[in-house]
């Protein structure tokens, strides 16, 4: 995605590369050659961060190829049976399956649909106000959260929301309600879920947003008050068309994300009685795979998710194209 | 007309500051209520309820949790590896943003989209767990490290900074006789505080709040870092008693002691927060922007 920038910087060597005349290629092949052990020194220094691309990150995608296989530890990838499509068939026919997806779904459609505007509203409510101290004093508690694990947070909710002496039930009981037992009830899951995303990272995401409001040319508000616009007609006609672009680049990161919900957040809040709402892809793999064993099916349902990403993240880039928006790419 | 719009003005700026703070305070509340409960008596708690401000004060659930050394192992496993893991992660990733920001290195282009590749798509946890336990790291300390060496995204954050320098800096350095390793560690390092410091808060951050590898790679619970350790404690309350020797006669965890056992986890981040926050949000925006 940030490859992009490259292009144009890169773009000298790359003509000179390819339109070169084919007497000359020898010669060049040379002179590239020569160039490469000249700046030996810089591919020694890239080369830990490549091993380690390769390894942890390379070989892994072509360990997918276990999902076409009944893939046993004690014979290796190449001594395992070929079974072809037979895991996905089996993933696409499990009674589980259309609850995860749709599990998977709704949780993604609450992070584009709640989680993803309010730190657009949050930044332009932060562009308004003119006392800097007052702003740094709020941007640096709100930014907190961010640094917190998912641990801590479902911790803290755990303790806030325990039927076992828990602040909130504390309150409710107070208020002349009965207690609601929020953690094991299937019903309050996706609030708890999506709430403690905003939580986390509204603030944080707020970042960006202010460091493109703050590239707004202030001549046009200057003349759009002069024209008698009220603030919301300001924001509404300048700021947001303005931001425009970068809410769409991020929109598309978050689609790119759509699978990738955070397997961490999920299984800490998974347990037996939300698991109808709860289960999405990523805890299904880790059940299958690494507490039962079944580490070709779950490969298959690891490889689906992955590829229903890509897909997603290409076909929204060229959305974005077709509006006539950059893209990521 | 004039005055009855400068009075609206002002009371929405009035009612927009008033929303960020309660905003503010919904953000930071939580924690200072678990902080507060942390010091007092589960006595007191269950009489006042919303405490931000104990009236007793009290150190019972501090001196409960650190009566065994289950909690300090825990701590200094998180601490190890966060101190290893941001030195390792550190130097190989700047290794590579700079040897990737430099126009010299033919392919750079090639190589880069091969690193931005991986935050589109990805072998996933079976994949990936296999290689770790091929590679002989399960159960050991740097199953939580190596496997995270780089993250391209603070790769991405360190590369454009560099490029950002001005390039002459960097040839006058290399007329002088400087090669490329002297040219990142005195030239390149020294200006690079903001950078380094922002990407090193990440990595901290990260390291320190590592629960995911910790329960795919590590078994041994005497390994475990102090992540894991609290989800045991506060989600499953189980988890101080893996050695059940240690802990006879003791009641299971009360609502006070779990609240120590996040405040634990969750200081030393608390602590490091403020002198890093004035270079951080630069060092966001590097590397979201596009240059």
């Amino acid at each position: 995605m940030r490859v992009k920038s490259e292009t144009l910087i890169e773009q000298s060597s790359q003509t000179e590369l390819t339109t070169v005349n084919k007497d000359l290629q020898k010669s060049f092949k040379a002179e590239i050659k020569r160039r490469i052990f000249k700046n030996k020194l810089l591919y020694l220094m890239i080369l830990p961060g490549l091993l380690y691309l390769i390894i942890y990150k390379y070989i892994p995608m072509f360990g997918l190829v276990i999902s076409f296989q009944n893939y046993k530890p004690y014979q290796g990838i190449l001594g395992s049976e070929w079974v072809g499509f037979e895991h996905f068939t089996r993933l696409f026919t499990d009674s589980d399956f259309w609850m995860i997806l749709r599990n998977t779904l709704v949780l993604f459609g609450l992070h584009i649909f709640v989680a993803f505007p309010i730190p657009i509203v949050l930044a332009l409510m932060l562009n308004e106000v003119k006392n800097l101290f007052f702003k740094r004093t709020i941007q640096s508690l709100i930014y907190i959260p961010h640094f917190m694990s998912w641990v801590i947070i479902v911790s803290i909710s755990f303790v806030l929301l325990t039927m076992d002496g828990g602040l909130i039930n504390e309150l409710l009981v107070n208020l002349g309600f009965n207690k609601v037992n929020f953690l094991m009830n299937s019903e309050w899951f996706r609030p708890i879920y999506i709430i403690q995303v905003v939580w986390q990272s509204a603030g944080w995401g707020t970042i960006i947003y202010l460091a493109a409001i703050s590239g707004v040319d202030p001549g046009l508000y200057e003349a759009a008050k002069m024209d008698g616009a009220s603030k919301f007609r300001q924001i509404w006609h300048i700021t947001l068309p303005a931001i425009r672009p970068v809410i769409i680049v991020l929109l598309i990161l978050k689609i790119g994300d759509v699978l990738e919900l955070g397997f961490e957040h999920v299984y800490l809040l998974l347990n037996a009685s939300n698991r109808s709402v709860a289960e999405i892809f990523d805890t299904y793999v880790y059940t299958t795979g690494l507490l039962q064993g079944q580490y070709s099916y779950s490969t298959a349902v690891g490889l689906f998710k992955g590829l229903v990403g890509l897909i997603l993240v290409v076909f929204a880039n060229k959305m974005a194209k077709k509006f006539g928006e950059e893209g990521i790419y | 007309m004039v005055g009855e719009k400068e009075f609206g003005s002002r009371v929405f700026r009035w009612v927009n500051n008033l929303l960020l703070i309660i905003i503010a305070l919904t953000m930071v509340l939580p924690f200072v209520h678990v902080i507060a409960a942390s010091f007092t008596t589960s006595a007191e708690l269950a009489d006042k309820r919303f405490v931000l401000f104990p009236t007793v004060f009290s150190l019972d659930a501090y001196k409960y949790i650190f009566s065994t050394n289950t909690i300090f192992k825990a701590l200094f496993v998180s601490i190890g590896v966060t101190l290893i893991g941001t030195l390792w992660s550190m130097f190989i990733t700047l290794l590579t943003a700079y040897g990737l920001s430099r126009k010299d290195l033919i392919g750079r282009r090639q190589i880069l989209f091969l690193f931005v590749f991986t935050m589109l798509f990805s072998g996933g946890m079976i994949p990936t767990f296999l290689i770790v336990k091929e590679t002989g790291l399960l159960d050991s300390y740097s199953a939580l490290i190596i496997p995270v060496t780089i993250n391209v995204f603070n790769m991405i954050i360190l590369r454009s900074f560099i490029m950002g320098l001005p390039e002459g800096l960097i040839e006058s350095a290399k007329i002088d006789g400087c090669n490329d390793f002297g040219v990142l560690f005195r030239i390149v390092l020294p200006i690079s505080k903001p950078a380094l410091a922002t990407v090193s808060l990440f990595y901290a951050v990260a390291y320190w709040n590592t629960y995911m590898h910790a329960i795919l790679y590590i078994n041994d619970a005497a390994k475990w870092p102090i992540q894991v350790l609290l989800r045991q404690i506060v989600v499953l309350a189980s988890g101080l008693s893996y050695d059940s020797s240690e802990f006879t006669n003791i009641p299971p965890p009360d609502i006070t002691i779990k609240m120590a056992v996040i405040v634990v986890a969750t200081v030393p981040v608390l602590l490091v927060y403020p002198f890093l926050q004035k270079y951080f949000t630069k060092g966001a925006m590097l590397g979201s922007m596009k240059e």
